[in-house]
């Protein structure tokens, strides 16, 4: 633990932590939603923390953290792909979609790929109906999937990636 | 008191019981799957539901309190139903093997299914998949057969203050699990199989042994010695449908012959070697300013919670390794020598109330030279499915002694099993070695019973020696915070993982039934009132283990052999 005080991110997980000071389990909620909304996803080094913080045990704060589908447990990858389930995408076959993801990238929802380039979420209507099935990587919003139209898009990202580094 | 109406019977109960005690107090029996008597009511699993007269809904009696003129109806065809309807749906997303399960023909989930005539399946699709969790030496938990009653959640939490399990996820997904759903060896579980006790279906049993023990009897270069624990005489019983608290010491021990053991030693033995041991450490850290209070250390769930809890009073506790690992050390040094037999050649196996017992048995600290203490470690329950796979008859064996060196026990010894026998034994054989006398009175009865937390006040010559019993871990805690926070007229504390004592450890026959666990203890203590021999110091075969091989208790030998040392332990609490 001396550690990962010395880092940032450690500076940053306590000086949220210092924000609730003497607290009870009523500020977990809001302190795993701070830590996610800094590191953009909880690791179990600061569900450690938040235990030792708030005096409860670590398996209640999993238990707690896993009840939302807002908290995460990997870091984002550098593509942020997020399927939508809603209903006119399910009617328009997004399980096909997100089935066709996992394959390809060999990754389940809530995962992200060993390279960090890739991580995958499944939501609730995003409000692209008229884009059905839709699916939004980072910021960028790609409409009426099938499955040659997700190997593309994953082979241009693949490829832009390569030519970052 | 107030006035209400079940199944159109007037009845007066107690203001502020629920329905479901209100009902169980006027001899009707609601059927439920996730009470537990003491523990915070969940309404969990809705089997409970009853009718009362002006309610919109079925409301569950578990958690709704009866209030005046309250009209309850606890099995109507509504009622019914809905119960069977919730078993049915629950039959839906199990894996309905009930030929392959450890607790078949022993399970609630099976027994309501029954009772409420479910003979069909009416609902079928997907079910939840989830792989097994063998991390653990001690508990195996099979999510797939869990119906989220939640048990094994609130005794993890609410009688042992461990945690290391609760829900996770939620909706379909929900399953029960550890922290990051690590596995249970990785997690701050403690081995105590209190969440084993309490399972309604077969989502959780012990790691079994059986297979190892059976090939190990098989082996003819083997030579297979058994040491059966204080309780087990007194719980073993149970598995054959004699009356929770009979003994069946002698009967035990014929069993054990026919089932091919070579040696058959008892624990008790080992206890009072235990007493010899930690007595003597509690007047040496007395006498010449150690650290106090002294903590036992014969409950193995408890040592891992100390590690990981209070490694503060790593320290205080004994030096003395427990009464099991006593044995296995002297059958593979003392026994093997006298013998001449070669300790590789011996398998070593402990009859155990305890699934902790089998992790004790493996922890590095047990392990002498290139070889355990003890080999493998089986619970009563796994004893009773030996003796039932060879097809014994408990009711028609003879009775039988232990064998020698190791089978002579005072009842000291046999008390160890009953939260407060370790105490009471230790006095009695401290009192003789500070005062070379024995106590006038032998019975120490403030430190008897089943209540968590007992403190007695002993006079000792000079001294006024304090002592407290806890059983169950967040007894032991609250006490230990005590001490923590100052408080400073203790000189020794028992603790005991389970709430009672071994009588009601996590590897005894399934059932947490309050007056089952009475008759056990009962008879430990009748043990000890109808015997003459009941302070450890008296013990023939301990004096001659000493004359022959330790020298005296605290010996080189001694601390090479019986004692130990513990250190904290890094786990996600």
């Amino acid at each position: 633990m001396a550690t990962a005080m010395q880092t940032a991110e450690g500076r940053d997980l306590q000086e949220i932590l210092e924000r609730y000071p003497n607290a009870g389990r009523d500020a977990l909620i809001p302190i795993l939603q701070d830590l996610q909304d800094v590191f953009g996803y909880l690791s179990r080094d600061m569900i450690a923390r938040v235990g030792a913080h708030l005096h409860l045990p670590v398996s209640k704060i999993y238990g707690v953290a896993t009840f939302y589908n807002q908290f995460r447990f990997a870091a984002l990858g550098k593509y942020h792909i997020q399927v939508c389930r809603g209903t006119a995408c399910h009617v328009k076959g997004s399980a096909g979609v997100l089935d066709d993801i996992r394959r390809l990238l060999t990754l389940e929802p809530g995962e992200t790929s060993r390279d960090g380039l890739f991580s995958l979420e499944v939501v609730a209507c995003i409000g692209a109906c008229g884009l059905a099935p839709v699916i939004r990587v980072n910021d960028e919003f790609y409409a009426e999937m099938t499955t040659s139209k997700i190997e593309r898009v994953f082979k241009t990202l693949k490829k832009e990636a390569e030519s970052h580094d | 008191m107030v006035n209400i109406v079940i199944d159109n019977k007037p009845c007066e109960v107690p203001a502020g019981s629920t329905i479901y005690e209100a009902a169980r107090s006027v001899g009707i029996t609601i059927p439920t799957l996730c009470h537990m008597e003491g523990l915070t009511p969940t309404g969990a699993c809705r089997i409970c539901v009853v009718e009362v007269e002006g309610a919109p809904g079925l409301v569950p009696s578990c958690s709704f309190p009866v209030s005046e003129g309250m009209k309850i109806t606890t099995h109507s065809p509504r009622v019914l139903l809905a119960r069977k309807t919730i078993v049915e749906l629950l039959l839906a997303n199990h894996p309905d093997d009930c030929l392959y399960c450890i607790r078949n023909n022993d399970c609630r989930l099976q027994d309501l299914a029954a009772d409420l005539g479910v003979r069909r399946r009416r609902y079928t699709g997907a079910r939840n998949r989830f792989k097994v969790d063998v991390s653990s030496p001690s508990v195996i938990r099979d999510p797939e057969k869990c119906i989220l009653c939640g048990k094994c959640v609130r005794v993890c939490e609410e009688v042992q203050q461990v945690s290391a399990i609760d829900f996770i996820g939620r909706g379909s997904s929900t399953h029960i699990g550890t922290a990051f759903d690590e596995g249970l060896n990785l997690s701050s579980c403690i081995n105590c199989g209190q969440c084993i006790l309490v399972c309604p279906t077969g989502a959780l049993h012990e790691h079994d042994h059986l297979k190892e023990v059976v090939n190990a009897l098989n082996d003819p270069e083997r030579m297979v010695v058994v040491q059966h624990a204080p309780s087990v005489s007194v719980t073993i019983g149970e598995e054959f449908g004699l009356a929770p608290g009979t003994d069946c010491d002698g009967i035990m021990v014929a069993a054990l012959r026919r089932l091919g053991f070579d040696r058959v030693f008892d624990t008790s033995f080992s206890a009072d070697l235990t007493i010899m041991e930690e007595g003597s450490e509690l007047v040496h850290r007395i006498q010449n300013g150690g650290k106090l209070p002294m903590l036992t250390s014969c409950s193995p769930g408890w040592i891992k919670f100390a590690e990981q809890y209070y490694p503060d009073f790593l320290d205080n506790i004994s030096s003395c390794k427990s009464p099991q690992q006593m044995m296995g050390a002297i059958i593979k040094s003392y026994f093997a020598e006298k013998t001449g037999i070669d300790p590789d050649k011996i398998y070593s196996v402990s009859i155990m109330p305890c699934t902790a017992k089998k992790f004790e048995a493996g922890r590095k600290e047990m392990l002498h030279e290139s070889y355990a203490d003890v080999d493998a470690v089986l619970t009563t329950r796994e004893l009773a499915r030996l003796i039932r796979m060879r097809g014994l008859d408990m009711k028609a064996l003879e009775p039988e002694g232990a064998d020698t060196p190791f089978g002579e026990r005072t009842t000291a010894g046999k008390i160890f099993g009953a939260s407060g026998g370790v105490m009471e034994a230790a006095l009695r054989s401290a009192y003789f070695l500070i005062t070379g006398k024995n106590l006038d009175n032998l019975e120490v009865k403030a430190v008897r019973g089943l209540e968590g937390c007992k403190e007695a006040h002993v006079k000792i010559g000079e001294l006024e020696l304090g002592v407290a019993v806890a059983s169950g871990l967040k007894n032991a805690a609250a006490l230990l915070d005590q001490v923590r926070n100052g408080r400073s007229d203790l000189h020794f504390i028992e603790i005991m993982t389970c709430p009672g004592g071994c009588i009601a450890g996590g590897g005894q026959p399934l059932s947490t039934d309050l007056n089952a666990i009475t008759q056990r203890m009962q008879s430990l203590y009748a043990i000890d009132a109808g015997e003459t021999v009941r302070a450890s110091h008296e013990n023939e075969s301990i004096k001659r283990l000493y004359e022959e091989y330790l020298g005296s208790p605290l010996s080189k030998k001694s601390h090479h052999l019986l004692h130990t040392h513990y250190s904290s332990r890094e786990v996600m609490l």
